[in-house]
């Protein structure tokens, strides 16, 4: 249980850093943080940047948990530093960039390669050109409520095994993606089998994923990738079967 | 040097429309965007988008939202503009809808409406209450369809300008460190609020109003500044938008004695009367020792039940959770007023135009006006789809008619950054040199003590005095101790610092000089509403030692100002 941390007490952040123009190696520096009710592991690095090291180098903007900026690893696990209470962690923190991504500066990491992973499977909707008013069940619409409230903050594909090891592997905030357009009836039909062969594709596709769950547990947004991708399984498996890719 | 046709700076919900538009019309068009896109504060828009569909009530019409905006502005708004506005709102929605927006929906499978403040019917469109979220996702999923360019973490730091108008900008690319030179035919601002120069807001770390002052440094005038929104439902402590939703939902509002004050302010509307009065009724009941720690009041939902509160409001009930400790199924959410919305931005006329030729603006950080001193949930999503899609369109059709040739004025802007940035990097090495982000944080206390929710002579002048004070103080001391290099915070803070403050000042003189109150400007001093004196939009011209006034007509045609009541 981590210790009980009351205002006016400190609180130890211990920060990863590392200057890739400068340092060989990462280091960590230490910084003493005063406790305020409510405060967030963002306001702790706010509080650094701002009072004591103007040279610390992170993300963050909407600070409420909608803009996916803040994910890094919080104690050893991937979170967003601003909806993440220092009162739950005690009074150490130990934030470090997510894991498996490059690191640009400090907590900051190259998401270009996240970005060409959501980009490979279209995320976007092809509009059907016919259409002026679309209807949509609220059936339908149940299926892509979900994925929809993904905020590409990178904390799933940081933690799923296969993708650690895997570069060719889209990943599971791309595929729940691939999920979200493939069961969109205001698509186009005919782009339809194209998402399904995506999702097929034997080196980087569903059939990758091993079904680890680990997406699951980080995602801020609670979307359940894993589960989305087994669907994904099934979509594709009857697509096959039924001769439509 | 990059060059582009359009350049875009903001990669917000306005930027990434305009930027559609311009790639539609087929112009070569780029967003230049300090955060990734996807990031941007049009993501946390909550409530919903209006448009007079009629899905939820067939008797709703263009003319009533145009009706009740410009009601809603205290009669400050540019009719025509308003007109247009609602009018393109129908085709700009269902657009939306189209490209694949998860908009929540009615049986029948239309989009769903609901009631919002300041509407006679229900025309609010929604998405769950992440409407934000699901326009900005959706309308930056369309601009990677279509291959708009982006330069991601380059914050824009000027403007380029010569005798013939904007040229091209400079910006800062935050991965390197470096300072880029960019050419542009036309450049369209897109940079959203400015609520960070208050101390309490709902607004993003990065909402610093410092587009604004970039167009405004260039010689474009800021209109309508001092009219700023507070919304009435922040959550105490972190200052998060508790949604209107929730009071269109059903949720009450109860003081520290259990009454319903609303009663006493806006007795038919009650919770759902325009923004302005609920704020200054919260605070009222707060000053006069009628709140929590006189700091709050409850905003009840809990008699909603939890499946309701749990299928369309679940973002709230979810932050209330995280970043209150309160299970809003059960326990009543402590809420006060914040700054919310900045009604005032980048004079344009109704399609996207600035004054200074090249030069754009749409979204939070463009004054219209369709807001005028007040503007009403929901129709700011609205205003970056219909504006940004007008601004792109302008934009894509005036390059036609124009060159680059902006390398001269380009190579002066970036002299000038350079300048700035040896400045206080030389300062931070010297002791004693100001710290940028106290400058910052006393800036944002005396806005809110003194150019907030209620104003009077006497505060705003003290205001007035310690913005001046403190842009003197930056002058002269500011420094950063921070080499330079990638993601240099301090040092990108530190510039866009200097904007704030202009900014700031030109919120504070135009407030005092503006003798009535109207919509979010109240006056204690002057609690009245003057249409003699002042049925005029303010002008705030840029000079060294501070902002010139001055001011112009408001477009009246078919509705003529009555007094606002609810
Ligand atoms: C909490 C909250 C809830 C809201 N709810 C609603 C609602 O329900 N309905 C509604 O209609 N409105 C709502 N609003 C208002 C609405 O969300 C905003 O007015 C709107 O989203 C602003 O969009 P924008 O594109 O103008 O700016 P933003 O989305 O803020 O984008 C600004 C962009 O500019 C970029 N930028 C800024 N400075 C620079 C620079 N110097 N160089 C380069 N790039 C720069 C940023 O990176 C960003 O990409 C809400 C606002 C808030 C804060
Ligand atoms: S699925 Fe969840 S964890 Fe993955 S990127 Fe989206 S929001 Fe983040
Ligand atoms: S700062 Fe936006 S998600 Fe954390």
């Amino acid at each position: 249980m981590p210790g009980r941390v009351r205002e006016g007490e400190t609180v130890r952040f211990t920060v990863f850093r590392f200057d890739p123009k400068s340092d060989k190696v990462p280091y960590y520096l230490e910084y003493e943080v005063p406790y305020r009710k409510g405060m967030t592991v963002l306001d702790g690095l706010l509080y650094i940047l701002q009072e004591l090291d103007p040279t610390l180098a992170f993300r963050y903007s909407c600070r409420a948990k909608i803009c996916g900026s803040c994910a890094m690893m919080i104690n050893g696990v991937q979170r967003l530093a601003c909806e993440t209470q220092v009162a739950d962690l005690g009074r150490r923190v130990k934030v470090e960039p997510l894991a498996h991504f490059r690191v640009l500066k400090d907590l900051v990491v190259d998401i270009e390669p996240f970005l060409r992973q959501m980009e490979a499977v279209m995320p976007y909707l092809y509009p059907k050109e016919d259409v002026r008013e679309p209807r949509v069940s609220p059936k339908e619409f149940e299926k892509y409520k979900s994925p929809s409230d993904c905020i590409w903050c990178g904390a799933c594909v940081s933690a799923c095994p296969v993708a650690a090891t895997d570069p060719l592997f889209l990943g599971p905030a791309a595929l729940t993606q691939l999920y979200r357009f493939a069961v969109d009836s205001r698509e186009r039909d005919d782009v339809k089998p194209l998402r399904l062969l995506v999702a097929d594709s034997e080196g980087s596709g569903v059939w990758r994923c091993h079904q680890v769950y680990a997406c699951a547990e980080v995602c801020p947004k609670h979307i359940r990738p894993g589960s989305l991708i087994a669907e994904l399984k099934r979509m594709t498996l009857k697509a096959r079967l039924t001769g439509r890719i | 040097m990059e060059r582009h046709d359009v350049i875009v700076v903001g990669g917000g919900l306005a930027g990434l429309r305009a930027a559609v538009e311009a790639k539609l019309r087929g112009a070569d068009v780029a967003v230049v965007s300090l955060l990734y896109p996807m990031r941007s504060h049009s993501v946390a828009a909550q409530g919903g988008i209006n448009a007079a569909l009629g899905n939820a009530d067939p008797s709703d019409s263009v003319e009533r939202h145009a009706f009740d905006t410009i009601k809603g502005a205290d009669y400050l708004a540019d009719q025509d503009a308003v007109l247009e506005y609602c009018q393109d709102a129908i085709e700009r929605v269902l657009e939306l809808d189209r490209w694949g927006v998860p908009f929540s929906r009615f049986e029948d499978g239309r989009i769903a409406q609901r009631p919002f403040g300041g509407a006679g019917f229900p025309r609010t469109c929604y998405a769950a209450d992440k409407t934000g979220h699901a326009v900005m996702h959706t309308v930056f999923q369309q601009a990677l369809r279509l291959g708009v360019a982006f330069y991601n973490e380059r914050a824009v730091l000027r403007l380029a300008r010569d005798e013939d108008g904007v040229r091209g900008l400079v910006a800062m690319n935050l991965q390197t460190g470096e300072l880029e030179a960019y050419e542009a035919k036309a450049v369209i601002m897109a940079t959203g609020g400015a609520g960070r120069i208050y101390a309490r807001t709902t607004n993003s770390h990065q909402s610093t109003g410092f587009g604004m002052a970039l167009a405004y440094w260039v010689g474009a005038p800021l209109e309508d500044m001092e009219f700023v929104q507070f919304h009435p439902t922040t959550l105490y402590g972190t200052n998060i938008l508790i949604s209107e939703a929730a009071r269109g939902e059903g949720g009450i509002l109860l003081n520290a004695k259990g009454e319903r004050f609303m009663e006493r302010y806006a007795p038919e509307k009650m919770e759902l009367a325009p923004r302005d009065i609920v704020a200054r009724a919260i605070w009222t009941e707060v000053l006069e020792g009628r709140g929590f720690e006189n700091e709050y009041v409850h905003l009840v939902i809990s008699h909603l039940g939890a499946d309701l509160i749990m299928e369309r409001l679940p973002q709230i009930w979810e932050l209330a959770l995280k970043f209150a400790g309160v299970d809003a199924r059960k326990e009543p959410i402590p809420v006060q007023p914040g700054q919310h919305y900045t009604m005032g931005g980048i004079e344009t006329d109704k399609h996207g135009r600035a004054r200074i030729k090249g030069l754009y603006a749409a979204g939070e950080c463009a004054c219209v006006s369709v807001h005028g001193a007040n503007r009403l949930g929901g129709n700011s999503l609205l205003e970056c789809v219909v504006f940004g899609a007008r601004a792109g369109a302008s934009a894509a059709e005036d390059v036609q008619r124009r060159g680059f040739d902006g390398k001269e004025a380009v190579e002066r802007a970036l002299e000038e950054v350079e300048g700035r940035i040896k400045v206080l990097l030389e300062r931070g090495r010297e002791e004693g040199h100001s710290n940028p982000y106290r400058i910052r944080r006393d800036m944002q206390q005396a806005m809110w003590e003194y150019v907030g929710i209620f104003r009077d002579e006497e505060g705003l002048r003290k205001g007035v005095e310690t913005i001046r004070r403190l842009r003197k103080e930056y002058r002269e001391s500011a420094g950063v101790p921070a080499p330079p290099g990638p993601f240099n915070q301090g040092l990108l803070d530190a510039l866009i610092i200097e904007g704030m403050l202009d900014v700031a000042l030109v919120v504070a003189e135009g407030a005092l000089r503006r003798t009535e109150s109207r919509g979010g400007h109240y006056r204690t001093d002057y609690p009245k509403r003057d249409d003699e004196k002042w049925l005029k939009h303010t002008l705030a011209f840029y000079t060294p030692e501070g902002p010139e006034f001055d001011y112009k007509p408001v477009v009246i045609t078919r509705w003529q100002p009555t007094e606002r009541k609810y």
